[in-house]
């Protein structure tokens, strides 16, 4: 007999339990699909909400059009003023207010916001807003990364260098980058420098603290066993600390490229704005509600996409990880022999 | 609490007097002159180690034997270098000790081998720390694993690997780096009984073929008479050399020996200095609560 039906239901949620590949994708799918069904469930269900009414015969109201949306009681009131002189009454359905598309019609903008060129020569197509976004992001986070690794990383490794850097950035870290945007832009002009400045301040402070940290957590013996082993601090450096930290580091910059995401529509305020900042206000400006929504589904579906990519990577940059996966390591390796089943060996 | 003397010391036979004879004739490899160790902490100072003076030949296998934290690690951190003495000194090849180096390689309990190099790129970090090239040493290194007889894993990660193999990995990575002195800090303490016994014999077997000095720690006291040339056994609080004694276990050793007078009367001699004889409490007399009704039974 198979172990019971009551203990295995309650086995999914056991705690630092391990779930097989079937609930593993079934519950990806859930975390979605709970949410879609609350928004669907919102917007179908006549009776869920629906504040307002949305004319479709105007009737005898004379300041009723067909497609106008209003409220549930100024509906009835002018209905009630109607039937009172035995005129038409007018006609609605129960509905949302713009702002809030339902799931179809974000579908639909979705497909057509790509497809529909912008209304005026000098906007840009969504494609574009988003590719000038993500260049913003990548070039901010790049520089970044650029000084922030290696000084986390000297920071982490020498105290004395801790000590010289950290109480400064600890502080700096608590000054909100927006609050830098006049800066930025009295320095830097009124183009894309500026944004790429704030996604930078962003991003910075909160990285060299991060990496400083993750680099503290080496294993103090491993430093001792390559020093017995006659490693000089260069060596101890470069082929201890760095490696010994590198795959954490990895998982750390993908947490830092999230949060270098939040700072985005900020730093596309600031200026001229641009990218998909620009386009969600001129939609909104337009009350274009659905291409809204459709370009901030975008936003988190790159970002969700992105970091996909770079996990997918990371597990095939660090073959000694124990939940490595055979492919991109085999590049960086040089391999002379298969490795050996380990069953039972002493 | 009962004064008896300690069991005295079985005499060696000839063949093992004239083999310790020699030992103490060759030259002294390491020396420990009055070595003193005081850690601050935030409850004060806190005495490790007072006037620890010892030294070990060439060729010799030492054991250091001490109750739980008689301060065994921190003597051998200190011969490693990785701590700094408070008193005393320590000369390798009569040059003073400072600072970590290659001439003492150190085996620790937890395994530290470098979990994202292979088994042998970890078994070439001393060889390329010396300057040597990569072929070079992945080539020699290859030589050390087949030593320790991991031949066929060189290619594994040391997470592929159990505690055993793991100690053999750390044990030729230090050789490879061609040390004067092994330093070992209870290296076996982690492993299973069966897979440790392995271990000490296989040990033995690396000790006779390479030219290296042990000193190796552990609180094991069947390991210490079954491994060593003499031993060093530590007082506590502070520690301090309680005595150095010759253990006169014939060698080539093998587990036979156990039952043997030699083994036995060493045996008896480092426990009564280690534990002294405690009055032994009545544990029938201790009240206790019974906590169940079934299985009566049981003794
Ligand atoms: N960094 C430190 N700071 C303060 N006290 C320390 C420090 N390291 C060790 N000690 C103290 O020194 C004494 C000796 O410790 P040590 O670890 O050398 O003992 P040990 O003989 O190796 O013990 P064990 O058999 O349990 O490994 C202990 O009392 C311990 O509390
Ligand atoms: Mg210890």
């Amino acid at each position: 007999m198979k172990p019971s039906g009551h203990r295995r239901g309650a086995s999914l949620f056991r705690i630092q339990g391990t779930l097989a590949p079937r609930p593993r994708a079934i519950l990806w799918v859930l975390s979605f699909l709970v949410p879609l069904l609350a928004w669907s469930a919102v917007s179908y269900v006549p009776w869920i909400w629906h504040p307002l009414v949305e004319v479709s015969e105007p009737g005898d109201v004379r300041w009723f059009t067909p497609g106008m949306r209003v409220d549930e009681q100024a509906f009835d009131r002018a209905n009630a003023l109607v039937a009172k002189n035995a005129g038409t009454l007018a006609v609605g359905t129960p509905a949302n207010p713009v702002f809030l598309p339902a799931p179809h019609e974000v579908a639909r903008a979705l497909f057509t916001s790509f497809a529909t060129p912008p209304r005026l020569s000098e906007e840009m197509w969504l494609h574009e807003s988003l590719l000038h976004s993500m260049r913003t992001i990548a070039l901010g986070f790049l520089i970044s990364s650029l000084i922030g690794i290696p000084l986390g990383i000297a920071c982490g490794a020498i105290p004395a260098m801790a000590r010289l850097s950290e109480p400064f950035l600890e502080f700096f870290r608590y000054l909100p980058a927006p609050a830098f945007g006049a800066l930025c832009v009295a320095v830097l002009g009124i183009n894309d420098a500026p944004k790429i400045a704030i996604i930078f301040i962003g991003t910075f402070f909160q990285q060299v603290l991060v990496v400083a940290n993750t680099v503290r957590r080496v294993e103090p013996s491993l430093i001792e066993a390559a020093q017995t082993l006659g490693a000089p601090p260069r060596h101890q450096l470069l082929r201890v600390v760095v490696p010994a930290s590198i795959a954490d580091l990895y998982t750390d910059q993908r947490v830092l490229l999230g949060w270098a995401w939040t700072y985005l529509v900020v730093a596309e305020l600031i200026g001229t704005s641009s990218g998909i900042t620009y386009f969600i206000n001129l939609q909104a400006k337009y009350r274009a509600y659905d291409n809204v929504m459709a370009a901030i589904l975008i936003i988190g579906v790159v970002g969700l996409g992105s970091d996909l990519v770079l996990a997918w990577i990371g597990r095939r940059l660090f073959p000694w990880r124990k939940d490595a996966k055979p492919g991109l390591g085999a590049l960086f390796r040089r391999r002379s022999g298969k490795p050996v089943v380990l069953e039972g060996a002493a | 609490m009962t004064d008896r003397p300690a069991p005295a010391l079985p005499v060696a036979d000839e063949a093992t007097a004239a083999r310790l004879d020699r030992m103490r004739g060759r030259e002294k490899v390491l020396e420990v002159k009055s070595l003193g160790k005081t850690f601050e902490s935030s409850q004060g100072p806190v005495e490790a180690l007072r006037d620890v003076s010892f030294s070990v030949h060439r060729r010799e296998f030492l054991c250091i034997v001490g109750a739980s934290g008689c301060g065994k690690s921190t003597l051998v951190r200190l011969l490693a270098g990785l701590e700094e003495s408070t008193s005393g000194e320590i000369l390798v090849d009569g040059r003073p000790v400072d600072g970590p180096g290659r001439d003492r390689g150190m085996v620790f309990q937890g395994y530290t081998l470098f979990p994202w190099l292979t088994v042998v790129r970890n078994v070439a970090f001393g060889l390329e720390m010396s300057g040597m090239g990569r072929g070079a040493a992945d080539s020699e290194a290859r030589e050390w694993i087949d030593l320790v007889g991991l031949r066929g894993f060189e290619d594994n990660y040391p997470h592929q690997l159990s505690g055993g193999m793991k100690q053999r990995v750390a044990i030729a990575r230090s050789l490879a780096a061609r040390p004067r002195v092994l330093l070992m800090d209870e290296p076996f303490g982690a492993l299973d009984a069966q897979t440790r016994a392995q271990m000490q014999s296989h040990l033995l077997q690396i000790w006779k073929n390479v030219d290296i000095t042990i000193v190796f720690i552990t609180h094991d006291l069947d390991e210490a008479v079954y491994l060593s040339d003499r031993i060093l056994v530590l007082d506590p609080r502070p520690g301090r050399v309680r005595e150095h004694l010759e253990v006169p276990v014939p060698r080539p050793r093998s587990f036979e020996q156990i039952v043997s007078s030699a083994f036995q009367g060493t045996r008896a001699r480092l426990d009564h200095l280690i534990h002294p004889p405690q009055p032994v409490h009545d544990i029938e007399r201790i009240p206790m609560v019974r906590f169940t009704v079934v299985g009566d039974e049981v003794e």
